[in-house]
């Protein structure tokens, strides 16, 4: 069957500027795979990214795009969502984006619900400043600017904190599985309310710790051990068993999916006189809010 | 210059109702035809502190809150020690005979003391006497002689269908101070004349949310600080049925970032705060700068610095304003001078925002944000203009170019959603596609000539905006031996010190007057200084930012400066006296 929307036809013209066999080639590989999979409309999909080297995805692809500043994807996304509910809305960025100075409105995003798919490039260190520690690496860890004992602070755990924030879709995908960070993020697409990809996306210039083969001998597939994403408790169970528990075992896949919770613009009053972006300006019953003021 | 007019001041401490009895006297004198001014002093606290409102009425308009009151409410001691000296000859004071006792030697001549059981009278009505604040407020209707209907009708707004009882036992409290009055000597005999058209009465604030309502904001995010708050209250109530997202956020970096994103997508989209708001809104406002994004951010000034003083005045934030953000990008900046003008220009700015593609700051204060004054009706059929769009000429030759080099730095835009003109907004440096140029590009040689004409593209736009932009005025007497220079909330004050200077005192003062401050009007300004003798800058701040700008926008220095920063607004009087000590 002929596709309306070809692999191709997500991409743009500009080419990749990463490392050559940086983590993130997969994720935006994956990511053009699962906007072919559901056939989505370029025009109708709003890439916001922040800053950092994950963050200069959205210019790759040919949907519309909003590269902001460090930290704020996310709301600009949870803005531009909520001025127009009918666009599919993806945020991209790394971890010291999201999990670090932008951690706030991580959380805020999800305690809402709104219907936004958060793709984090986690790759344990800061790239594009050229090697410092981020609020993923783990302790111990020496960079460049923890070069004397290493890092001395816990590892955010982003799944335990996505779980216990109100996040309805929570998975962890690795870049060395195209196939199965592809399947997690259209799902993810799919999901109506906020979506957590952790992509673990090693970075190969600056972390000689956390990389592909680190990860390979350490990652598997919950959800083939029986992992029931419906399961609060268990899901929090699995998000524990890495970094925050054990080193040797990291579980990827789906750990939570709740469809019943309504998202955000289910419960927006606003929407009863239509998507905003759509409505007509003026007011209609002007002298009925000046009476107030007599 | 003694037109009958009536000046109420309450005072007690925080949670003693002063403000909400203040609000309800103002509404009565707007109901009876009056025009109406009001101004709260009061602390950052829930309980306790020292709390006093004033609220002005008169038959003609007014330009202040006014200085020495002839109705002072005392509900607790400290109100009498400090403002009983005030009250003007023929006036009276109300205050609570149990509790608080006046001192003869510090009054006027001809003050009539009326001394009511206040709580004692309230405790004959609820146990709690939670209503002796009423009780005094019908003792001021019948000093200034208020029709008791107006008291009656404002109860019913305030508690309404809901609570009938505590309507009951406010309207029994007002009657027992009307009757104590009665009993001791009746009214003032102010003299004033009531209509049976109502005015109506509102904040600076509320003007602002109205205004933007009219221009079809569907947009409003905000993180509650002292003292825009009321604009997030008032767009909350009022907005999502009227189809506004109102959102309160988890701090002003999501209130300015979810704006940026709102207004990218082409709703119409604002942000309220205060300075310290601001300056957390700083970084992003220069990323709507950059990627062209439209909306309006709404600083209403309180005094700072940091913390500073959360419930004063000021007019200390045009710095920040002015520079906010890292680099040069194009912006506006408007400072409504009175409660319309927070209408006319809220409106106005979102039709700047969306034609220049920028970001348009006003800048209002605490004096003019809170206080409640009556304004004519307001029109709501506000001139709604949206800007160019390249959608609107069909489908995009090629790669559309959202920031296309034009003469009028403009480029036509389009809302995401609309096939084929997908393109990527970038807060890096980027070329006339969106394509960036910061990162491999950025130092080639015929990039380093794509930034500067990328940048002189964006810069450009101040050009047309200044024309927009409502040019500074030249209010009162011509060949005026001095001339005031303020912008801002100074205005009323300003204009009711040169009535009084001029008809007390015969000086011929006029004044030089600012609704925008940024792209600044420069030709014109000096055009008009050329013609002005000496002049007197007055603004609420330490370092004069205002002169300074002027300055470096025009070479001018004021002969005279008059800088306020004790967090209190400026009254006539001290600017009347202050034109008498430099003319001198």
């Amino acid at each position: 069957m002929k596709l309306e929307f070809e692999l191709d036809t997500y991409k743009s013209e500009i080419k990749p500027t990463w490392c050559p066999g940086c983590g993130d080639y997969a994720v935006l590989n994956a990511l053009q795979h699962a906007l072919t999979t559901l056939q989505l409309e370029p025009w109708n999909v709003l890439i916001v990214s922040g800053i950092g080297c994950s963050s200069n995805l959205p210019h790759f692809l040919s949907t519309y795009g909003f590269h902001a500043i460090h930290g704020r994807a996310v709301a600009v996304a949870e803005g531009v969502k909520l001025a127009n509910p009918d666009l599919h809305v993806i945020v991209t960025g790394g971890d010291g984006d999201g999990y670090g100075i932008g951690v706030g409105h991580f959380i805020h995003a999800m305690r809402r619900n709104l219907d936004l798919t958060y793709i984090v490039m986690n790759n344990e260190i800061y790239g594009l400043t050229t090697g410092q520690a981020s609020p993923t690496s783990e302790m111990g860890m020496k960079t460049k600017s923890t070069p004397i004992v290493g890092v001395i602070e816990n590892p955010i755990d982003p799944i335990a904190l996505a779980l216990s924030t109100g996040a309805t879709y929570v998975a962890r995908a690795f870049s060395g599985d195209v196939k199965q960070m592809s399947e997690l993020v259209a799902k993810g697409l799919e999901h109506h309310g906020f979506s957590l990809i952790d992509a673990l996306s090693p970075c190969v210039t600056y972390n000689k710790i956390n990389t592909y083969d680190f990860f390979r001998k350490r990652v598997y597939d919950l959800n083939k051990e029986g992992h029931d994403p419906s399961d609060l408790k268990a899901a929090f169970m699995k998000a524990l068993e890495w970094p925050v528990m054990q080193r040797d075992r990291i579980p990827l896949g789906l750990f939570y999916r709740n469809d019943k919770v309504p998202t955000y613009e289910d419960l927006e009053p606003a929407y009863k006189k239509g998507n905003p972006v759509k409505q007509a300006l003026g007011v209609e019953d002007a002298d009925e809010i000046l009476r107030e003021f007599l | 210059m003694s037109t009958p007019e009536i000046v109420f001041r309450i005072g007690g401490a925080a949670g003693d109702g002063v403000s909400s009895t203040a609000e309800s006297f103002a509404k009565m004198c707007s109901r009876s035809g009056l025009h109406a001014w009001t101004y709260s002093s009061y602390q950052s606290v829930i309980r306790g502190g020292h709390v006093w409102t004033q609220v002005r009425g008169g038959n003609q308009p007014l330009l202040s809150h006014g200085t020495d009151p002839n109705v002072l409410v005392c509900l607790n001691q400290q109100t009498m020690d400090v403002h009983q000296g005030d009250v003007l000859e023929g006036g009276a004071i109300v205050f609570d005979s149990d509790l608080v006792k006046p001192d003869p030697s510090k009054l006027r001549k001809d003050v009539r003391l009326l001394g009511i059981p206040l709580r004692k009278m309230a405790q004959t009505i609820t146990p709690t006497g939670i209503v002796r604040n009423t009780v005094a407020l019908g003792a001021a209707v019948r000093l200034c002689d208020i029709d008791f209907r107006h008291v009656e009708s404002a109860f019913q707004d305030i508690w309404g269908d809901k609570k009938p009882e505590v309507v009951a036992h406010n309207i029994q409290a007002a009657k027992l101070g009307v009757e104590a009055v009665q009993q001791a000597g009746g009214s003032l005999k102010l003299g004033l004349r009531f209509t049976e058209v109502p005015r109506y009465l509102m904040t600076g604030n509320e003007a602002v949310a109205l205004g933007a309502l009219a221009a079809g904001v569907r947009f409003h995010a905000q993180y509650p600080m002292t003292p825009a708050s009321s604009i997030l209250h008032w767009m909350a109530a009022h907005g999502p049925q009227r189809g506004v997202v109102v959102k309160q956020v988890e701090d002003e970096l999501a209130a300015m970032n979810m704006a940026v994103g709102a207004g990218h997508a082409g709703v119409r989209s604002m942000v309220a705060t205060s300075g310290g708001g601001f300056s957390l809104m700083v970084e992003a406002i220069g990323q709507a700068g950059m990627t062209e994004t439209p909306l309006v951010a709404v600083v209403v000034q309180r005094g700072g610095p940091s913390t500073g003083l959360p419930t004063k005045t000021e007019q200390g934030d045009l710095n920040l304003v002015l520079g906010a953000g890292q680099g040069d990008w194009p912006r506006g900046i408007l400072a409504p001078r009175n409660t319309r003008e927070c209408f006319d220009l809220t409106a106005k700015a979102f039709n700047l925002a969306e034609v220049y593609q920028t970001p348009i700051l006003i800048l209002s204060d605490l004096y003019l944000g809170e206080g409640f004054r009556t304004v004519d009706k307001l029109d709501f059929n506000v001139p709604i203009v949206r800007g160019m769009m390249a959608a609107d000429g069909g489908v995009a030759e090629g790669r559309y170019k959202r920031y296309a080099y034009t003469d009028s730095g403009v480029s036509p835009r389009v809302l995401p959603g609309t096939k084929g003109y997908q393109y990527i907004a970038a807060t890096d440096e980027h070329m006339e596609s969106g394509e960036l140029i910061s990162d491999i590009l950025a130092g080639l040689p015929e990039f380093v000539e794509e930034r500067r004409k990328m940048h002189e593209k964006r810069m450009r736009k101040l050009e047309g905006l200044r024309k927009d932009m409502p040019p500074p005025e030249l209010w009162g007497s011509p060949n005026a031996d001095l001339t005031l220079i303020h912008w801002g909330s100074t205005w009323g004050a300003a204009h009711e010190a040169i009535r009084h200077v001029e008809e007390d005192e015969g000086i011929r003062v006029n004044s030089l007057e600012f609704p925008a401050l940024f792209p600044f009007h420069a030709d014109e300004t000096l055009r008009i200084l050329k013609g002005v003798k000496k002049t007197l800058s007055m603004e609420a701040n330490y370092t004069g930012q205002f002169a300074r700008l002027l300055r470096a926008e025009t070479g001018y220095k004021p002969n005279f400066t008059f800088p306020k920063y004790d967090g209190e607004p400026f009254t006539w009087r001290e600017i009347a006296d202050k034109i008498l000590e430099v003319v001198a």
